[in-house]
């Protein structure tokens, strides 16, 4: 199969996209995100973190949090490029909420043939906010790696580093049984499930472990075929992830070249040297190829699903140098007012640096994608 | 093919009408070594061979198909990207007249009289006429403005004095775009536009000499006036105008022009191994594969396959790219992807050729005349001549300013 020449982006998609990008301008501008995350600095203060939750719940409202579920499971069944062009200004507005998490976990329920995964979309249709609960205390990024056990129907262990697990209503759990990986799904209340906050330097994040003891479970995806659902998913959350990660580039991007528009010294604008001027051209020159590759990716989901792992490794990988750069420039550039808690700046900052480890860094895509290319020769 | 899906019926049908063509009339690998671009054809055994390429495409329509016929044209509506596809899709050489395809032809199309259009577009076209560019001098490089060279009113006729460097193909050109001073009291507006018949003025009046460039080749010139007489006929614009005319030249140079310009290419030498860009990157992963290493291939080393990846990633990338740059949803500023192209396909190719040395290892110190040199020399030879296109049509430094300036709209450097 081949792509349609312009990603598939239509006018539904262009309209979502614009609606989005409206939304989040009016009611979660950055200074009103500020005020909301950044409220305390202390690096002692309370692990749980504030999060927008009467804007989720107007997402809900607007369909955005079921768009990826599949029509015939009563959802909105939006191409996955569509879900890119949301995604993309969630992670310009740095949204604090279970967006990205429930999107991720709708791609995987998508891969899921127990009966579980029909529930599980329902949950989501009503506005449930869904994560993932699939890495081990390492933080391995290899989905056959879990310190959660499944044995006669129920649950033990611990998933580490769990995205929105204080936000989200309940989880989808890999752990391992006798006959290998499965996938469960666990309501946050159920018995036996115990939620620890962990501090993180993200504000605009919730991350956690959460222990289960003999929690029962539904399955989603049965013993030995969980590694599988995980690995045809890894795709969609790459992607989904890379998406987020450009719009916030873009917004390092744009607020830094703005400053330096402004920012005088020598009897010159900031931009006017080109020693600042020359790394922002390539800092958006990054941000361009991995937009590109972001939804290279997600229109190979739609129409080459056989290619999207390697386009998706590539935007991934895309993403992550951009959003490196973008967080050592935009602090950098910003000069002394960049180091202080009060300029916005900050809050990209740790919002990038945690998304570049969350799915696996550049290095990692890169090297599995070695592996598709060098030793499997497989060049799309 | 992925191409065709948004054609209209006159692309749809001209498609098909360039592909019979090709698999009848496409030419045979040549004899002789074609050099890696058209800018370094050196030898008239090359140029015969491309030459006449290059006028039997003309003649079948693929090469100006947006022109107007009265212009040797095809007079199509927006087909010349079409040609181009089916011309890189059936891997063809590509075409000897590079400069005036690329450069002198929308150049004159825009700004040259009518009768200037009929005199000189159709032998461009066809290559029979050879187009070279004096743009840049030995006090003038990336501060083109700063020109010297001279063009004195003298009745009907200019009197041109001063020298030219870098001027590729001039020792085949017939014609040459060329930016004069005729006013030295005002930098920009003291600039005007010319298209010089040299060849015909060799040994009188123009003089042009190979320089020999960091690889030990030949291949461009400088380019030396003498009280050069040239009719005001060979004008383009007005008076004073030759830095908006050089505008258009550099915009299309930098392939963001309006016009598109006829490109052919993706020949296969006659070991059967591509010759184009877009194959690079599998070029470098087998390079590696057979390549050793610290005792074990090339391609095992995770340093050289990180490398080799983000290699193909800024590739991928870049190509992607382009392809959005088609959909104004996923655009903000008009220019900012265009504007990338040139730095970003210049600067690949450069990291492409430095990273092959590094997988060749040892070998890599083998040039052209060794026979025992990887690919006869073609990775030092193609490092070396890439700094050629990094630092042509203007330097990476200075389409960073271009960037910064026009799309991010940061301050501008004097």
């Amino acid at each position: 199969m081949s792509q349609p020449n312009n990603f598939g982006f239509g006018e539904e998609e262009q309209m979502l996209a614009d609606a989005a990008a409206r939304y989040f301008a009016e009611q979660l501008p950055v200074d009103q995100l500020h005020k909301l995350v950044a409220d305390n600095p202390d690096p002692h203060r309370d692990k749980h973190s504030p999060w927008a939750e009467a804007q989720w719940r107007e997402m809900v409202e607007l369909g955005w949090t079921q768009l990826a579920v599949p029509e015939d499971a009563g959802g909105l069944g939006m191409p996955a490029v569509g879900v890119a062009g949301l995604m993309e200004q969630a992670g310009r507005a740095a949204f604090p909420g279970p967006l990205l998490s429930t999107l991720c976990s709708t791609y995987v329920l998508a891969h899921c043939n127990g009966e579980g995964a029909v529930a599980a979309f329902e949950a989501i249709i009503e506005g449930h906010a869904i994560t993932l609960a699939m890495t081990d205390q390492y933080g391995s990024w290899n989905a056959a790696d879990t310190d959660v056990s499944y044995a006669d129907g129920s649950l033990n262990g611990t998933a580490c580093f769990v995205q929105d697990a204080n936000r989200s209503d309940s989880f989808i759990v890999s752990a391992r049984g006798p006959n290998g990986i499965g996938l469960y799904w666990v309501s946050k209340g159920a018995a036996g499930v115990a939620i620890a906050c962990d501090a993180i330097v993200d504000l605009t994040r919730d991350q956690a472990r959460v222990s289960f003891s003999d929690v029962s479970a539904v399955e989603l995806s049965a013993q030995g075929t969980g590694q599988e659902v995980l690995d045809s998913a890894r795709p969609a959350l790459l992607m989904l992830l890379a998406a987020d990660m450009v719009g916030a580039a873009e917004w390092q991007l744009q607020t830094t070249v703005e400053y330096a528009g402004t920012r005088e010294q020598f009897g010159h604008s900031l931009g006017f040297f080109q020693a600042v001027k020359h790394p922002l051209v390539d800092l958006m020159i990054m941000i361009d190829h991995a937009k590109s590759l972001v939804y290279n990716a997600a229109c190979a989901l739609d129409t080459e699903p056989e290619n999207a792992l390697q386009f998706a490794l590539m935007a991934q990988s895309a993403a992550c140098d951009a959003a490196a750069y973008g967080c050592s420039r935009s602090v950098q550039y910003h000069g002394g007012i960049g180091f202080t808690w009060e300029c916005y700046v900050h809050l990209y900052f740790k919002r990038q640096k945690h998304s570049e480890m969350w799915l696996g860094d550049g290095a990692y895509q890169r090297e599995q994608l070695a592996q598709l290319l060098i030793e499997d020769r497989s060049i799309a | 093919m992925n191409d065709a899906r948004k054609d209209t019926q006159e692309q749809a049908d001209f498609r098909q009408y360039c592909r019979d063509w090709l698999n009848a009339n496409a030419p045979e690998p040549p004899q002789v070594r074609l050099p890696q671009t058209p800018l370094e054809i050196m030898t008239t055994e090359q140029m015969d061979y491309l030459r006449p390429w290059q006028k039997a495409a003309h003649e079948a329509g693929l090469v100006g198909a947006d022109y107007p016929e009265d212009c040797g044209g095809g007079g199509r509506n927006d087909c010349q990207r079409i040609a181009n596809q089916e011309m890189h899709a059936h891997g063809t050489p590509f075409f000897p007249n590079v400069i005036g395809l690329g450069m002198a032809a929308p150049t004159v199309f825009h700004h040259g009289s009518e009768e200037l259009k009929r005199e000189l577009l159709p032998g461009l076209l066809s290559g029979e006429d050879i187009w070279c560019q004096g743009f840049s001098e030995p006090g003038a490089g990336s501060d083109l403005a700063s020109v010297q060279t001279f063009a004195e009113r003298d009745g009907d006729n200019w009197v041109i004095n001063g020298h030219k460097v870098w001027t590729s193909l001039a020792h085949f050109a017939e014609w040459m775009i060329l930016l004069l001073r005729t006013d030295k009291s005002d930098k920009y507006n003291g600039l005007t536009y010319f298209v010089v018949p040299i060849r015909s003025a060799l040994g009188n009046g123009v003089t042009v000499r190979p320089l020999i460039k960091i690889t030990g080749e030949t291949g461009f010139n400088e380019v030396i006036f003498e009280h050069l007489v040239v009719h005001d006929r060979y004008r383009l614009d007005d008076v004073g105008k030759g830095w908006q005319v050089a505008m258009t030249t550099l915009l299309h140079e930098r392939g963001a022009g309006t016009l598109v310009t006829p490109t052919a290419g993706g020949m296969r030498n006659t070991k059967g191994e591509s010759t184009s860009r877009a194959a690079m990157a599998s070029a470098l992963i087998a390079l590696a594969t057979k390549a050793h290493r610290n005792g074990k291939l090339a391609s095992e080393d995770p340093v050289i396959r990180d490398k080799l990846m983000s290699l193909f990633i800024r590739q991928e990338g870049l190509r992607q790219s382009q392809r959005r740059a088609q959909v104004q949803a996923l655009t903000d500023h008009p220019m900012r992807i265009p504007l990338q192209g040139k730095l970003l396909m210049t600067e690949i190719q450069q990291e492409s050729a430095a990273l092959a040395l590094e997988i060749e290892g040892m070998a890599s110190s083998l040039y052209l005349a060794d026979e025992n040199a990887p690919e006869s020399g073609k990775w030092p030879l193609s490092y070396m001549n890439s700094f050629g296109m990094t630092i042509a049509a203007g330097t990476s430094e200075v389409q960073r300013n271009i960037l910064g300036e026009r799309v991010l709209g940061l301050a501008k450097s004097k």
